[in-house]
Formats: C-alpha cells, sequence, structure tokens
C-alpha cells in the first residue's frame, strides 16, 4: 500500500488542544475552500482553507476571523454551530482541514457527507448538544486560549471549565478509527458475501 | 404487494434498501451494495487513488463517467483549456477510462453532459437501483425511484473496488404536497418552499419521498428538479415513487431494459412504491395551491421566499442567533431589509446546472423570452449535448438568441464556476441553479436561487418579476 494510503488512515485515540471557533450555522464546504482551489494538487490547497473569509482581496488576513487569531495556531479542534460542513461532496474540504493540522470538528449537526468524509480521512465529528457548543463558543470568546481534551476511548469531551461530555460515535467508525483500519481493506474481507449478492441479484433483475 | 398492510407495510427505501443488503454487521453497519456508479472530471483523484493503491476496478462496467465541472462552454475543443490543472481533471478522466474501460460520454460525443441530466438521459437511472456518485446532487436521480447519495471522493475509491459502501442506515422522512400546484408553478418553486419550510438541515440523515398530488401532477423533469435539491434540505437522498410518466420516460433509452426485460423490469418497479399503511420517522405537509413563485434572498437555500413578499427583517427574527445570520447574509446580498423582492435590480442571469438545465426548463424559459429582449447578460447553459440539439431542433436556440440571450455548451458552467466561468464582485444574478452560498458563482457574487421561468422573467425585466404575468396563460 502506498504512504497516501496509510497516512489516510492514521490512528485515533485522544487528544489535548487548543480550538478554533467558527460561530456559524450551515457553514458549507464552498466557504471551507472555494472551488477555485480545488483542482491544485493537495499540498497547494493547504493555505486555501477558508479563503474568502479568512483574508481579504490584497490577501492581507481579516481580522475577526477566528482563523487568524494569534491562538489559532497550533489548534487540532474546530467548533461551528449546526449544519456544518453542508452543501458539495468535496472531500477537499475535510483534506484542507486535516492538512491545517485539525483532526476533531464539533458541532451540533454536520452535513451527511462531510460527517463520512471525515472518518475517511482519520478525523472525528463530534456531535455535542446545542447548549454545551453555545457554552464552548462563548467560552472560546472570552478565552481563546482555552484547550479541550477529546478521548475518543471514552467518548468524552473534556471543556475548559472541566466539565465532561460524553458522544455518541457509531462502535464501526469508532473501531475503525482507534485501528486506523480503512474502509477498503475491511470490505475485501467480505468479498465472498459481495460475490453471492451478485449472484443473487443477477438472477433477481437480470436487465442491470 | 400494493395491499400489504401493517407490520409487512414498507416504504420505497426500505424495500431498495433491503434488497441492497450485503452485510448487516452487529454495530448497525451495513455493506450496501451499489448497481450503478457515475464519474465526472472531479472524479479524477478516486481513479488515481485506486491505481496508486495497485487496485483493479471491480465492475468496469457499472460505472459511467462524463467530463462537466472543468470544461468551459463556449468551446469543444479540450486543447483550448487554459489553466493546466482544469486540464488535467479533464483529459485525465479520458484517460483513466480508457484504461480501465469505464464508459464515457466525452467532450465531443452528443451525449456528453452534466453527470447527473446524462444518467436519467441514457437510461443508466433506473427505478429500483442504488446509484452513487463523487458528487451531492446525486440525490437528483431518485426522481425515477431509485436510492441515489452523493458521496465523498474516498467512497468512490471504495466504490470503484469493490462495488459496495458502508453505510449507517438512514431514517426515512415523507414530504406531502397536497392539492395540485397553481399556474406557472415549476418544481423549483416546490423545493424551495420545501427547504424554507424544514430548514438546509432540515433533512439531515433522512432519505425524503416526495408524495401527494402535487408531486404526481410534476413531469419527470420537474421532479428531478426536485429532488436534486434534496440534499439542499439536507436530506441524505431524495425519491419519488414511479409511475407511468416514469416509465414512458425511460422506454427506449440506451442503457434501459429493451423487449422481455423491459417486461420483468417494469413488473417489478410496480411493486417499489410505499405500501398503504407504510410508517415515516418524520412526515411534513405542504399545501400545493399556496405555492408561489420563489427566489432566494439570503446564503443559504432555506432563505426563500415568494417573489410577491419582501426581504426579512433580521429585527424580527425568532432569536438572537438567527438574527445574527439574517443580518450577515442581507450585507453580504447587499440588500435592505423589507425591500420587495420584486423591486431587486438583477445584473445577471445564469440558466442551466443539474438543477434546471434539461429540455423542459428549456421550453419555459423561452416561452418567457420570446419576442422581448433581455435586459442583462443572460447564459443558456443546456445540460447535454442532446439537450442542446433537441432544443435547437425547436427552435428555441433561435428564441434565445433573438431575445440577446448566450446560447452554450453543455456543463456546469456558471453553477459553481470551477471552469472559470463566474460572475463578477458584488455582482447580483438569479441563477436556476442550486447553491445560494457565499461566493459559490465567484468571489463576492450574490446568487439568487430562481426556476427557469423567473431567471427568464429576470432577464427580460432586469429585476425580479412574478413570472405568472409574462407567462402566455
Ligand atoms: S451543475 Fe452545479 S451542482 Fe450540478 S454537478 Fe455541476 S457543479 Fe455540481
Amino acid at each position: 500500500m502506498s504512504t497516501e494510503h496509510k497516512q489516510q488512515s492514521r490512528p485515533f485515540d485522544r487528544l489535548t488542544a487548543t480550538a478554533v471557533a467558527i460561530d456559524q450555522p450551515n457553514v458549507d464546504t464552498d466557504q471551507i475552500i472555494p472551488a477555485r482551489f480545488l483542482a491544485l494538487p493537495r499540498a497547494e490547497q493547504v493555505p486555501h482553507l477558508f479563503n474568502d473569509v479568512r483574508y481579504r482581496e490584497d490577501g492581507s488576513p481579516r481580522e475577526g476571523f477566528a482563523l487568524n487569531a494569534p491562538t489559532a495556531k497550533g489548534a487540532q479542534i474546530l467548533i461551528a454551530e449546526r449544519n456544518f460542513g453542508c452543501g458539495s461532496s468535496r472531500e477537499h474540504a475535510v483534506t484542507v482541514l486535516v492538512d491545517n493540522g485539525f483532526r476533531v470538528f464539533i458541532a451540533p449537526s454536520f452535513g451527511d457527507i462531510f460527517h463520512n468524509n471525515s472518518f475517511q480521512n482519520g478525523a472525528l465529528p463530534i456531535r455535542l448538544p446545542a447548549e454545551r457548543i453555545r457554552e464552548m463558543l462563548d467560552h472560546l470568546a472570552r478565552r481563546p486560549d482555552a484547550s479541550i481534551t477529546v478521548d475518543l476511548e471514552s467518548q468524552t469531551v473534556t471543556g475548559p471549565d472541566n466539565w465532561t461530555q460524553s458522544f455518541e460515535i457509531d462502535s464501526f467508525r469508532k473501531q475503525c478509527l482507534l485501528q486506523g483500519t480503512d474502509d477498503i481493506s475491511l470490505t475485501l474481507t467480505y468479498a465472498d458475501a459481495i460475490a453471492a449478492h451478485e449472484r443473487r441479484a443477477a438472477a433477481e433483475c437480470d436487465w442491470l | 404487494m400494493a395491499e400489504a398492510q401493517g407490520a409487512t407495510a414498507a416504504t420505497m427505501f426500505e424495500k431498495i434498501w433491503r434488497r441492497h443488503v450485503v452485510v448487516d454487521r452487529p454495530d448497525g453497519y451495513t455493506l450496501l451494495y451499489i448497481d450503478r456508479h457515475l464519474l465526472h472530471d472531479g472524479s479524477y483523484n478516486a481513479f488515481r487513488r485506486l491505481a496508486a493503491n495497485g487496485m483493479k476496478i471491480r465492475h468496469p462496467e457499472r460505472s459511467f463517467a462524463t467530463p462537466d465541472h472543468y470544461m468551459p462552454t463556449n468551446t469543444r475543443d479540450k486543447s483550448t483549456i487554459a489553466d493546466p490543472n482544469h486540464k488535467r481533471m479533464v483529459v485525465g478522466l479520458a484517460e483513466h477510462a480508457a484504461s480501465t474501460g469505464v464508459t464515457i460520454f466525452d467532450i465531443g460525443d452528443r451525449r456528453q453532459g452534466i453527470v447527473h441530466v446524462v444518467g436519467p438521459e441514457q437510461g443508466i437511472t433506473l427505478p429500483g437501483i442504488t446509484l452513487v456518485c463523487g458528487d451531492s446532487h446525486t440525490s437528483t436521480h431518485g426522481a425515477l425511484g431509485c436510492l441515489a447519495f452523493g458521496i465523498g471522493s474516498s467512497e468512490v475509491t471504495h466504490v470503484l473496488a469493490t462495488q459496495s459502501l458502508w453505510q449507517r442506515k438512514p431514517k426515512a422522512m415523507r414530504v406531502n404536497i397536497d392539492g395540485p400546484l397553481g399556474f406557472g408553478i415549476t418544481g423549483k418553486d416546490v423545493i424551495l418552499a420545501i427547504i424554507a419550510r424544514i430548514g438546509a438541515a432540515g433533512g439531515t440523515g433522512h432519505v425524503l419521498e416526495y408524495a401527494g398530488s402535487g408531486i404526481r401532477q410534476l413531469s419527470i423533469e420537474g421532479r428531478l428538479t426536485l429532488c436534486n435539491m434534496s440534499i439542499e434540505g439536507g436530506g441524505r437522498a431524495g425519491m419519488i415513487a414511479p409511475d407511468d410518466k416514469t416509465y414512458e420516460f425511460i422506454a427506449g433509452r440506451p442503457y434501459a431494459p429493451k423487449g422481455e426485460a423491459w417486461d420483468r423490469a417494469l413488473a417489478f418497479w410496480r411493486t417499489l412504491p410505499t405500501d398503504d399503511g407504510a410508517t415515516f420517522d418524520r412526515e411534513v405537509t405542504l399545501s400545493g395551491p399556496e405555492i408561489a413563485p420563489m427566489v432566494t434572498w439570503g446564503t443559504s437555500p432555506e432563505d426563500a421566499a415568494p417573489v410577491t413578499e419582501a426581504v426579512p427583517d433580521p429585527a424580527s427574527a425568532s432569536d438572537a442567533a438567527r438574527r445574527d445570520g439574517q443580518a450577515r447574509a442581507l450585507a453580504y446580498m447587499g440588500l435592505e431589509p423589507g425591500t420587495p423582492i420584486a423591486e431587486i435590480p438583477v445584473d445577471r442571469v445564469f440558466i442551466g446546472s443539474c438543477t434546471n438545465s434539461r429540455i423542459e426548463d428549456l421550453r419555459m424559459a423561452a416561452a418567457v423570452a420570446k419576442g422581448r429582449k433581455a435586459q442583462i447578460p443572460s447564459w443558456i447553459v443546456p445540460g447535454s449535448g442532446i439537450i442542446k440539439e433537441q432544443a435547437e431542433a425547436e427552435g428555441l436556440d433561435k428564441i434565445f438568441t433573438e431575445a440577446g440571450f448566450e446560447w452554450r455548451e453543455a456543463g456546469c458552467s456558471m453553477c459553481v464556476g470551477m471552469n472559470g466561468e463566474i460572475g463578477r464582485p458584488g455582482e447580483r444574478i438569479a441563477s436556476t441553479s442550486n447553491r445560494n452560498f457565499v461566493g459559490r458563482q465567484g468571489k463576492g457574487v450574490r446568487t439568487h436561487l430562481v426556476s427557469p421561468a423567473m431567471a427568464a422573467a429576470a432577464a427580460v425585466t432586469g429585476r425580479f418579476t412574478d413570472v405568472r404575468r409574462l407567462l402566455p396563460a
């Protein structure tokens, strides 16, 4: 297997890091990475995370945008309002976040495809209740350097005031992340079942 | 089967899902078989990853490719693509297709077009199948009664390698449109009204089935438009039960069954619709006759209102978060609260995209454009080479060009502007596409989503106009 493939399924267990707060609902993948950068090689996409909201016309950083704060440096957790990563299926939205150092996304809800794409790239999307997200966003507005701990094994997030909140995750996805298993290798262990399905389906729907 | 009741009554989604389960794991994950798979020029990376890992395509005959995002729509000559990265996507797709045996409808082939237009047009999309594509608007295909959804690029590689996908079973939601739609109301208005009601995350985790007399009344083109934007309402997929209109639409298409196989397929397709008494996790009902021509005023598709209304006032929003969101959207859109939508001037019109570039869309736009003059730059971008030909055979291109519209080649074009066809900062575009996100049609561009008829009305009047006043009765 190539290194690229291995890298995509880097295991995840526990993380303590600072966070960047994007205090907006419905942040779409066009904002995370605008369409005009998608054809660039992956490494060249890295500086364009949130490009159009983050920089002015002349390329200078826009003050007030969370990613431009000095405390954003080294952040590995991103916290946002509901429906984060909605819109286009572009997986670049996840890879550009991962390549900028983010491994955990926390929001009340996510776009379904973004949510799936996260797992494909060794990143952990966590859904927490909207009130808890509100608290975290408000806290980070006051203390942007606060750190947050995410523990996948125990399925908990520990916040800046030392509260601990548990989260739900599919045990399938949890195991894949903990072990760094990639989906294709796993699926190939079911090759016989796929072949059996194909024989059955060929008999039932012979027009396909 | 049609009389199935109670415990055995199943939704159409449930019936299709069950037939495609390869493995149900105790942890709630299902390996789902994928019957047909579509690829576009943005899928180039998935091919590349497969090759890099030394893997083969399990069933090249189940995948179909067409370039749409990166090809300019003023030419059919690939060698003129100026950006080398763009060219690599278009040329690379054809190279990978050739080396792997995947069918491609390439530039220069009349069957080329937007992937979600080409699938139904070629009869690749059929009732009862599972269909995926590395594009969120794959929900479009559910209009023919199949389970179709968008996936990410890693999942595209997975489908190429295994012809299957790991899925957690989504929930099912039914959206009923009760009663007939009014004069001049299209599938686009219906879906914008639905999203305005349920919100951009309203369908998250659900497959949406659209039902009711307002849906049955829609043509197949209208149903494709409706299902296309399921994703804008957060839905994983959208679907509509197949009926005689569906079968008539499919019959005779190149990849659809023929002869005796057609009869067997048809008998099966008739068993697909949701049984009476089947239950949904959620149900929403809208009144068909109350739906008006819709226009979006903000930067999320949920920010939609009837053309007869005004831009909302953030001050009267229900909570602080919503107020801030609306204020931010209006600032970006350059709109004052309380402005009647019908008084907003428009700078440019784009008629096209996988939402609204089919023959019926072009006919409706032409009915409005006929004998009038476009006041602003207005583009018509047909969804496929075949639609372009058909429109030309019907003389629609003449109507458009005489009215001052620009008649272009098939592709995604200004829906997303990946090929460089974008608006200017600050420009206000009436667009028949599906996303009014910040910067979607170019940096600083203000997008308003409308139906093709409403877009044509904006073109000939220079502002949003209730198209019911312009349409021949
Ligand atoms: S027309 Fe627009 S939404 Fe549809 S596939 Fe192309 S870019 Fe995506």
